[in-house]
């Protein structure tokens, strides 16, 4: 696995060593830029587009909340939605009620807030196995759903909370009705997000997560407190997923009871699986295979979309995991290689330097 | 009050029944079966077909579906369910979730999506007066079902030869195998039996519980309450589990309406805090 290396760090080297070993793995990649300019050029690529792309760019960040913990801690969660939930709420009736106008600082705000919602339930689900932190993250999401839906004068209970006005982003671009203004603002958010999780998960803290995952007894006989990282890194996905679902409440000015169920939940760890864990393009990846693989099965059979959704999750598992990811992680090495090679071509400098380091 | 308590004994057995399979399957095999409420849906809708469509008589309907649930359990077992048990337990629910969702949009399909009742005969129907207590005559019958299959199956596990093969494999598997039971095929046999009585379960219950496309995801989670908070040793912890989850559940709806389940996931969140491993102990020890 990808991990080993990161996570086994080499016996006596020096701390510059390591510091500048980590440097290098930190670097952006030329792939990864690419990816990135290509997901802004779709601003203008695809100007039909738009809805689903906002949507796409919604589940990716999700998604990316669900790959921290998954991916790089090994939880497995089936309640991410709750977070969704509750920042999507709070988004939704901040808006309503004028609390707080500003949708950047709203957002920041639902963020927070399910980030606080994250800490608190984390000493839940930290506790017991597999089966147990299933039940748990569900049950939570479950309740809130039914919360929800007892506070039906707060909330709106079934029909939604209605109502929501979302004032312009800074003050000066509103939601237009073709979603040009939203998506161009999820895919805003999303970056900004994303640089903070890989910013994470390549620092020191993201290392120790990942020899959590690798193996929590010995992570914590070299002195990791695994508990504490646990928590941090369930409040920080928390957060991220109160983001995610803050901006599909203000893009959509609405929002349901139906954040809290288990589909989003059980869809988000398909997202994952399509696009492979543990490597932060995962979710994103599997957000736009899975949005559109969607989108097409949905225009062919509008009403039993669910039963092909149910059918690739099985197929994936009985073709087996690792070898969907392993075909995942081949294709990406390629085109890494592709990418340092046309860029070897354009900077031959920099690519003395890489070629130097993959030595390593 | 007692009418609560009486209703909520015969929910609390039926979801026992439903449940059963589902905790020798996960402490045999520590394999997490979210998929295990399309078997009871498939029970009940079997039930529907029979009964309502075919005029079967209600009384032989009930354990045809129990037969066709546990054959379409087994053959489950042993062509798909087979390639998993060596998983982690990621594989194992994405798997059985895609499960769920097909089942879901299959009977949508097939089926519609609007909920169906099974036509129960009228001689079931009405309630029963006693002491100022109404007892429901189906309810009746159902705990009396219910309680006979719990007997029953605790005779099998305890007494018989199958028995003590099956308790000897969910307390370990290796040593199990190298005595030389077949743990597969007792797995086999105990699939199909846990699914052909969660078939049962769905069709009796189908009154009480309300069946439509969704059933697998409404109640996947009172299974695996009943399956975490009894624990997977025996039979007897998730039995006085589902009958206090029942009666909780019943007197939670009753007192509390607008809260609905809310009632349930609080309990469950707090058994879970109070003893997180203690109810895995065994699984996890491993």
């Amino acid at each position: 696995m990808a991990e080993t290396p990161a996570a086994a760090s080499p016996t006596p080297v020096l701390a510059d060593d390591i510091a500048a070993y980590l440097r290098r793995r930190a670097r952006w990649s030329p792939l990864e830029i690419a990816f990135w300019i290509f997901a802004f050029a779709s601003i203008w690529l695809f100007p039909d587009k738009y809805l689903i792309l906002k949507d796409t760019a919604i589940l990716a960040l999700f998604a990316l909340s669900l790959d921290l913990i998954l991916g790089y801690a090994g939880i497995i969660s089936l309640g991410q939605a709750a977070f969704f939930g509750v920042a999507g709420y709070f988004s939704g009736l901040v808006a309503k009620y004028g609390l707080i106008n500003e949708p950047v600082i709203a957002l920041v705000c639902s963020g927070l807030v399910a980030a606080a919602f994250g800490f608190v339930t984390s000493f839940l689900v930290l506790r017991g196995s597999d089966l147990t932190r299933l039940m748990v993250t569900l049950g939570v999401s479950l309740m809130l759903g039914e919360v929800a839906n007892r506070y039906a004068n707060i909330t709106g209970g079934a029909d939604g909370l209605q109502g929501v006005d979302i004032a312009p982003v800074l003050g000066r671009w509103s939601f237009d009705l073709y979603g040009h203004n939203g998506y161009v603002y999820c895919l805003i958010v999303l970056f900004v997000c994303f640089v903070i999780a890989r910013r994470i998960v390549y620092s020191p803290f993201g290392l120790s997560l990942r020899s959590v995952k690798g193996n929590p007894l010995r992570a914590a006989a070299i002195g990791i407190p695994v508990k504490w990282r646990l928590v941090a890194i369930y409040t920080i996905a928390a957060g991220f997923a109160g983001i995610a679902g803050a901006l599909l409440t203000q893009t959509t000015a609405f929002c349901s009871l139906d954040v809290f169920s288990l589909e989003r939940s059980a869809d988000l760890l398909l997202v994952l699986i399509i696009g492979g864990t543990g490597y932060l393009y995962g979710g994103l990846i599997g957000a736009v295979i899975y949005k559109f693989l969607q989108d097409w099965i949905a225009t062919l059979t509008p009403q039993y979309w669910q039963f092909w959704i149910g059918l690739v999750l099985v197929v994936i598992v009985l073709v087996g995991r690792e070898r969907v990811e392993g075909a995942i992680a081949a294709a990406r090495g390629f085109l890494a290689r592709l990418g340092d090679r046309l860029w070897t071509r354009i900077r031959p400098r920099s690519a003395a330097l890489g070629g130097a380091t993959d030595g390593r | 009050m007692l009418t609560i308590v009486f209703d909520g004994v015969a929910y609390g057995m039926l979801l026992f029944v439903l449940a059963c399979g589902l905790s020798v399957t996960l402490g045999l095999m520590n394999f997490i079966n979210l998929a295990h409420g399309a078997f009871a849906m498939a029970g009940g809708y079997c039930t529907v077909i029979l009964v309502n469509r075919l005029g079967v008589p209600f009384v032989l309907g009930v354990p045809i579906a129990f037969l066709v649930t546990a054959l379409l359990g087994g053959l489950f077992e042993r062509t798909l369910y087979v390639h998993v048990y060596a998983r982690p337990h990621l594989d194992q629910v994405l798997f059985t979730i895609g499960l769920v969702f097909m089942s879901v949009a299959a009977v949508d399909y097939t089926m519609g999506s609007s909920q169906r009742f099974v036509q129960i005969p009228d001689a079931l129907q009405g309630q029963f007066d006693v002491f100022g207590i109404g007892m429901g005559k189906y309810r009746l019958l159902i705990i009396a079902v219910c309680g006979l299959l719990t007997v029953a199956l605790q005779l099998i596990l305890a007494k018989t030869r199958f028995g003590s093969r099956l308790r000897a494999a969910v307390d370990d598997q290796r040593v199990a195998r190298g005595l030389g039971i077949n743990v597969g095929a007792v797995f086999g046999v105990t699939f199909a039996v846990g699914s052909g009585l969660a078939g049962l379960g769905g069709a009796l219950g189908a009154e009480i519980l309300g069946l439509d496309p969704t059933f697998p995801l409404r109640y996947m989670i009172y299974f695996l309450i009943v399956v975490t908070v009894g624990g997977t040793s025996s039979i007897v912890g998730p039995f006085f589990a589902s009958i206090l989850l029942g009666i909780g559940d019943v007197a939670g709806k009753y007192y509390v309406p607008t809260l609905g389940a809310f009632v349930i996931y609080a309990i469950m969140i707090v058994v879970l805090i109070w003893r997180p491993q203690g109810l895995f102990a065994r699984s996890t020890a491993r």
